[in-house]
């Protein structure tokens, strides 16, 4: 059985206008557990919007998302934020760390609202992506790379079967892209997490194996 | 740090609403500061009411009734109890010794007042005052060690312990009185008195007497006695020209101030009874109870205010915080737990700073116990609180209930800015910012 198969998913929006836009159509998606998936999208193709979709942050119009055997397009708001809390980690583009708390406190931040936070496993996930000593350190003080790294360690910390990474080196420079998308890449492997990146950047989508194009997935984005 | 397994939900607000009192510590700070003043002010002016209020009409009297001249009962309560407000008038000497004689007085002390030392009453009576006179159950006035009470016929004084305290004066210093019941230097009498001693506190009015002999006042150069009579050195003074201020009155039964008042109020015309005190000064209270109203009123204002800074100081953080809002809910926070880490939040500034209100309220309290004491010489007791009946059958420290109330409209008050962060756009407000 796949970790996530989406069927019929639809998700419109209406413009301060009054005018309805289909941004995400897709028909069918599937992805198998441990496996890493790459999607290449343009600007505006909904990539983020289909990953907004699949983690239950956006209600979709219809069909279905089941994740891990249970549909979360069909699960109440408060039931699909257990879901994320429990089932899913999420890497962004500008890392979204919380600019008051530590790096230990944001890593632990991805398990507060699931099973509840496990410092030890916090600073485990610290010292694997490289951050031993930068534990007690705030994202200001960190560079941007050690930053994305604290949101990788943030995203694996709930123990999640896929992980979300939207655009996840869209802000770093080119080495720092490149250890980021490798310490993802990695450690979604040794956890044994599916992932699921979109990005636009050729560099990066060159290392997957499997990429597949928004526009052949989501009819919207033709 | 050691391994905190299992952190839960609760655990997690904790932090949320640590670290953003700890990122707006200006704004929070300041919170806190009204929400001090908020609570220390609520609770002072129900505690100093209350406490006023129970020292000067259950406080010891020592006393169950007052005699005076025609006139207002509060005006007689407050010129001889508390040594306030002028006499109402003098009676005639005969009142006394008649009074005196009544099977119904246990003890009648007469006082005579209409002369200051600084400011502080001068009280003219007899040593009856000392020796029989009880300012509370089983409780005479004392002496300092070395001291002694007056000589009748000598010009001698005793002296309160706050007014040994505010002027310096000591046993075996002299003084010379001023006329009228205001201080006033150019009206001061030409004769000395002797310090023969001072009395231990009382924590009453009393300690801002001085007590002569009641002689001596008949004496006082300038004041002059009935019929214009002015007595010479050693010449005795017929009870005829003799005037005083007043009679205290300990009954043998204080019931029996009913037939008592009866007698000189209704069907008398020459004096007045005041029965019982602690009635008389109630009525006091309800003249006045339009000044607590407003005390309240005020108070409850600045509480209104308080909360309204709570709401303005976590409401101007919403903007730059819909972010935050949307990480959390990312990664799994529900909305009612943003919702609650907000109230959670503007809870936790109340609660702080109703902790410290208890400060301000200390501060508040010394300065109007001082206050109190200097003018009336009545002792409020700091630390006690003051009691709200919620119910008839149930009632509640004010040091209890303010800053529970504080805390209650403080979190009511974070309702506003919660439901902002309730209502946040997770997906729009995570999108990268340009």
């Amino acid at each position: 059985m796949p970790l996530l198969e989406i069927a019929d998913l639809r998700k419109s929006f209406v413009s301060p206008d009054g005018e309805r836009s289909l941004v995400v159509d897709v028909p069918q998606f599937v992805l198998h557990e441990g496996e890493q998936v790459a999607l290449q999208g343009s600007s505006g193709s909904g990539k983020t919007t289909f990953l907004n979709l699949i983690a239950g942050i956006l209600q979709a119009d219809c069909g279905r998302v089941v994740l891990n055997g249970q549909n979360i397009a069909a699960l109440p708001e408060a039931a699909r934020d257990r879901v994320r809390a429990e089932n899913l980690g999420y890497v962004f583009q500008t890392f979204n760390l919380l600019q008051g708390f530590t790096a230990l406190e944001n890593t632990a931040l991805g398990m507060m609202f699931g099973r509840g936070a496990d410092y030890a496993r916090a600073r485990e996930l610290l010292e694997r992506v490289g951050l031993k000593d930068r534990i007690a350190y705030r994202p200001r003080q960190l560079s941007v790379g050690q930053q994305q790294r604290v949101a990788v360690a943030r995203a694996l910390a709930n123990r999640p079967k896929l992980v979300l990474a939207d655009e996840p080196t869209g802000n770093l420079d080119q080495r720092s892209a490149k250890e980021a998308l490798a310490l993802v890449r990695e450690v979604c492997h040794e956890s044994g997490a599916a992932l699921l990146l979109v990005s636009h950047d050729r560099d990066v989508l060159a290392r997957f194996e499997n990429v597949k194009q928004m526009a052949e997935i989501n009819r919207a984005a033709h | 740090m050691g391994v905190l397994k299992g952190v839960t939900w609760h655990s997690g607000l904790a932090l949320l609403v640590r670290r953003s009192l700890q990122q707006h510590a200006l704004s929070t700070c300041i919170t806190i500061f009204s929400v001090a003043l908020a609570s220390g002010l609520v609770m002072a002016i129900f505690s100093v009411k209350q406490q006023t209020h129970e020292a000067f009409i259950g406080g010891p009297v020592g006393f169950d009734a007052v005699l005076g001249a025609r006139g207002s009962q509060l005006q007689l309560v407050l010129n001889t109890i508390f040594h306030l407000e002028t006499s109402p008038g003098n009676i005639p000497w005969a009142m006394y010794q008649q009074i005196k004689k009544d099977p119904r007085v246990r003890l009648a002390i007469p006082y005579a007042v209409g002369d200051n030392y600084l400011g502080f009453r001068i009280v003219g009576t007899t040593a009856e005052i000392f020796t029989e006179f009880e300012y509370q159950e089983g409780r005479k006035f004392k002496v300092h060690p070395g001291g002694r009470f007056f000589d009748p016929v000598r010009r001698e004084a005793v002296i309160g312990s706050f007014v040994a305290q505010r002027t310096g004066l000591q046993e075996g210093d002299v003084f010379r009185p001023y006329h009228g019941i205001t201080f006033n230097e150019l009206e001061r009498h030409d004769i000395e008195y002797l310090v023969v001693g001072v009395l231990e506190p009382t924590n009453s009015p009393s300690d801002h007497v001085l007590w002569i002999p009641l002689e001596g006042v008949f004496r006082m150069p300038g004041h002059q006695l009935k019929d214009k009579f002015v007595p010479k050195p050693g010449e005795e003074i017929p009870d005829s020209s003799k005037e005083i201020s007043a009679v205290m009155l300990k009954l043998t039964s204080p019931e029996l101030g009913l037939d008592l008042s009866t007698q000189i109020n209704r069907q008398g015309t020459e004096a007045t009874l005041a029965w019982p005190i602690d009635r008389v000064l109630l009525d006091l209270f309800d003249k006045i109870g339009w000044v607590d109203k407003v005390l309240a009123l005020v108070a409850y204002l600045v509480v209104v205010v308080a909360a309204g800074s709570i709401l303005a100081s976590i409401y101007n953080t919403m903007n730059e915080r819909r972010r935050e809002f949307a990480i959390l809910r990312a990664l799994g926070a529900q909305r009612a737990t943003v919702f609650s880490a907000i109230v959670l939040e503007s809870g936790t500034i109340a609660a702080l700073g109703s902790l410290a209100g208890f400060v301000v309220y200390a501060g508040i309290l010394n300065v109007a116990a001082v206050i109190v004491r200097d003018q009336t010489g009545v002792v409020l007791n700091v630390l006690q609180s003051a009691k709200i009946e919620l119910t008839g059958w149930l009632s509640i420290s004010i040091l209890l209930l303010a800053p529970l109330g504080m805390i209650a409209v403080g979190a009511l008050a974070g309702v506003v800015p919660a439901y902002k962060a309730y209502s946040t756009d997770v997906a729009q407000n995570l999108a990268p910012m340009s």
